[in-house]
């Protein structure tokens, strides 16, 4: 393999495993600011259920976010030591996001972590619940600068290239490029959702083994409110998205929806076998489609033509079959996850859901699907801006740093993998143990609670009706 | 193009700045961690070590992140040729500090003997491998590298590992464990706090003597760096380091252990002028073949460094003011409690 390949590879095994552990410590820590302020506010006079399972779900947090603080480090080192020309040729634009996130965003929620996790008996409860709240806003944060830096890579704007390298002529042109805010937006969609599953899981995997009832119970309709909002969200966010990649990146959007023609009403594919990157060896098989959707989705228009690749010479093709199938898979999960979330929703309403163990142990089972999805979905951007480095600017190949050799980047392709394997082993381990240990116990006795005492929904229909 | 070389300098002097906070911060937590083994014997021992950075040491480890951010940013080819030319160092240090930081939260997680052993190993050898070979690459940035006409590293990895860079790593190491040393004093009691005294000792006493011995090879390893030292002025960088190391040997004798943590703190703040005074207006010599790089012709644009001053201008002092805050809410000697580590 040659150095670029090993390189990619490297880049890829480390931001997948790294984009783990912060999808899941964004949603965390926004139901870490829920929970302490029902606690803070003590909400129906259970404050101190509140506290307990802010408690928990803090060091549940704290053990998340240390494996994606280690392996955050590699990324921003990564670009100097495998990518050294793209570096050369962007960081007058690309590195000043990653600047501003030290400054305005790892600072505040790594300085915060401490205060939250440390300060419990010793600073105030105040300002407990205002760490968590600074916790929160530095992972938002975090987000919008790296999205803002990885947005210019697929929308490149307010730059110009001078003596081989761009140079920024309008900031806000270049940090609000076309993509930033769909792809901010559909991003902490997907992550509120991610933290939210966890939660949601783990407290109905409480329920059904009838263990630290008094927390799941009050986690559970917190975590579901959130995961049914950030699943909401994904779709509408999603859908901005791909209007932006249709617009902007349109090879990029004809290789993800696998288009080789360009047509008007084009149908929108739900399922098929993959596309391949020559159109004479398209796989013939069963698909489901529906007509003149894609048209109207992404134009408004039903009618409307969508360019397909046959538009642009094939060197420029992202590579279609991986582009198809994770963007696919991707909406497939969503699909899912939102299917789930509205029977969820329903329960809740109708005051059912801890008596519902069909549903819960779907909860359960649904735990790292938006993990997948958010995964799947990075894959589709990353992917499918190939050949690029930056969208139509420079290409990947021409990005990689000229004087590593190919032996110290498998080199350290071991290295890392190795230490990943380790770290996500024991991550699993340590976080299956946390979570058998629960919250600490209710002092009142309340984890006891059958769950045939839980309350229905017919006394509240019925106001003034005495219970049997 | 009209550079503005008032900005350019500015931002010389914000990289080093970060990177004497990330040296002054992240300094004592990598002393604590090198000594962790020897300076806490018992189980309750290394929890009280790691308790005593608990509630920093992630903060800390942000300013390398920032100052590296920020190297990116303000000098991108400077970033890129170091970075990719000490490949296979940078590599290693990746792997100590993501070891470092995991074992430091998942140490007490689980009770057993051999795991809580295997993550105090992991804890000391990711601080020690840091402390050393960042103390490498300024060795090999103080020397100069070969460069290519493209501005790339242009030796071997074996050229990186000369005498005189290891000495340099040796210094950095040996003040980073004054350093830690000085804080355990402040943060611990008894038997450890005892060790600690030991460690400083250690620690100054090494970083004195790598301190004279670098400087004076450095005569005839990097003759470029003395030209800045011609008149009287930039010998207050050196006249800090030397009155930080004697400082702290006092204070360490006396048994005043914020004294001592001052002293060593400044020593490290002036050991990191002195090089920035050396280097100025370059920012890595090349030693053999190619041209420097320059502040000048590697500075991004203007425009990208206003806009980056403006984030620091607004930013920096806010840090700087919730990071002092929190080591005020958290003085005072380490008391184990359940929610320790």
């Amino acid at each position: 393999m040659d150095v670029e390949q090993l390189a990619r590879i490297q880049f890829a095994v480390t931001i997948a495993f790294h984009f783990f552990f912060p999808s899941i410590s964004i949603g965390l820590a926004a139901l870490i600011v829920i929970l302490e302020t029902l606690r803070v506010r003590d909400v129906r006079g259970r404050g101190e259920t509140y506290d307990r399972a802010a408690a928990f779900w803090t060091r549940i947090f704290a053990l998340t976010f240390a494996v994606g603080v280690a392996t955050g480090i590699v990324m921003e080192f990564q670009f100097g030591t495998n990518w050294a020309e793209y570096s050369t040729f962007v960081g007058d634009i690309f590195g000043a996001p990653l600047a501003a996130e030290g400054i305005l965003a790892f600072f505040l929620e790594s300085t915060f972590l401490g205060v939250l996790l440390f300060g419990r008996g010793r600073l105030g409860s105040r300002v407990r619940w205002f760490a968590a709240l600074m916790v929160s806003v530095g992972t938002l944060l975090s987000a919008v600068w790296i999205i803002i830096a990885n947005s210019w890579m697929q929308t490149p704007a307010g730059f110009e290239v001078i003596d081989g390298r761009a140079r920024l002529t309008d900031f806000f042109a270049a940090a609000l490029n076309d993509s930033t805010i769909p792809r901010y937006l559909h991003t902490v969609a997907a992550a509120l959702t991610a933290g939210a599953f966890v939660a949601l899981g783990v407290s109905a995997w409480h329920v059904l083994k009838r263990k630290h009832l008094s927390v799941a119970r009050a986690v559970l309709p917190a975590a579901l409110l959130m995961a049914f909002v950030g699943a909401g969200g994904m779709f509408a966010t999603g859908d901005a998205s791909a209007k932006q990649v249709a617009v902007t990146q349109p090879a990029k959007f004809a290789g993800i929806m696998g288009i080789y023609s360009t047509a008007s009403g084009v149908p929108m594919t739900i399922w098929a076998l993959p596309p391949t990157q020559d159109p004479a060896k398209l796989p013939q098989g069963p698909e489901i489609q529906v007509a003149r959707l894609l048209s109207f989705m992404t134009f408004g228009d039903w009618n409307a033509p969508i360019q397909g690749l046959e538009e642009f010479p094939t060197q420029d093709w992202p590579p279609v079959a991986i582009s198809f199938l994770t963007y696919h898979n991707m909406v497939l999960l969503g699909t899912l996850m939102l299917l789930v979330m509205a029977f969820g929703a329903y329960y809740l309403w109708q005051r059912t859901i801890f008596r519902r163990p069909f549903w819960l142990r779907a909860a359960v089972l649904a735990t790292p699907l938006p993990i997948i999805a958010i995964q799947l979905g990075w894959a589709t951007a990353e992917v499918g801006r190939q050949p690029w480095i930056v969208y139509g600017v420079m290409r990947t190949a021409d990005g990689v740093s000229r004087v590593v050799p190919a032996d110290q980047v498998a080199l350290s392709l071991g290295l890392l993998v190795g230490i990943y394997v380790l770290l996500g082993g024991v991550w699993l381990y340590l976080m299956r143990r946390e979570l058998g240990h629960g919250p600490a116990p209710a002092p009142d006795g309340t984890d006891e609670t059958a769950l045939d005492e839980l309350p229905r929904r017919e006394p509240a229909l019925r106001p003034g009706a005495t219970a049997a | 193009m009209a550079d503005n070389a008032f900005l350019q300098a500015a931002w010389f002097v914000l990289v080093g700045m970060l990177l004497a906070g990330y040296a002054v911060l992240d300094g004592f937590d990598l002393g604590v961690g090198m000594q962790h083994l020897v300076t806490a014997r018992t189980d309750e021992e290394r929890r009280i070590l790691l308790n005593s950075i608990g509630p920093v040491w992630d903060g800390n480890e942000v300013w390398l992140i920032t100052a590296g951010g920020a190297l990116f940013a303000a000098f991108p080819k400077v970033y890129a040729t170091t970075f990719s030319g000490f490949y296979l160092a940078m590599m290693l240090i990746l792997a100590a500090l993501i070891l470092r930081a995991v074992s430091i939260e998942f140490r007490s997680k689980a009770e057993g003997r051999r795991w809580r052993a295997a993550w105090d190993v992991a804890f000391s050898v990711g601080s020690v491998v840091p402390a050393v070979l960042f103390g490498v690459a300024i060795g090999n940035v103080m020397r100069g590298i070969p460069l290519d006409a493209n501005g790339d590293y242009a030796g071997t990895f074996a050229g990186l590992l000369s005498p005189f860079a290891l000495a340099v790593g040796l210094l950095s190491a040996s003040i980073s464990l004054a350093q830690g040393s000085a804080w355990l004093m402040l943060k611990t009691e008894g038997a450890v706090a005892a060790r600690a005294r030991r460690a400083a000792v250690a620690g100054i006493a090494a970083a004195l003597v790598l301190w004279v011995v670098v400087t004076v090879w450095s005569r005839v390893e990097a003759p470029g760096l003395w030209g800045a030292f011609g008149g009287i002025l930039p010998w207050a960088a050196p006249v800090v380091v030397a009155a930080g190391i004697g400082t702290a040997g006092l204070a360490v004798r006396a048994g005043r252990a914020g004294l001592a943590f001052l002293g060593t703190s400044s020593a490290i703040a002036g050991l990191v002028a002195t090089l920035g005074l050396g280097l100025w207006p370059i920012l890595v010599p090349a030693r053999e073949v190619g041209e420097p790089l320059t502040v000048a012709a590697t500075a991004s644009s203007d425009l990208s460094l206003t806009v980056m001053i403006v984030v620091a201008l607004v930013g920096m002092p806010l840090v700087v003011f919730y990071t002092a805050w929190v080591y005020r809410a958290f003085r005072g000697k380490v008391r184990l409690d359940e929610h320790s580590y």
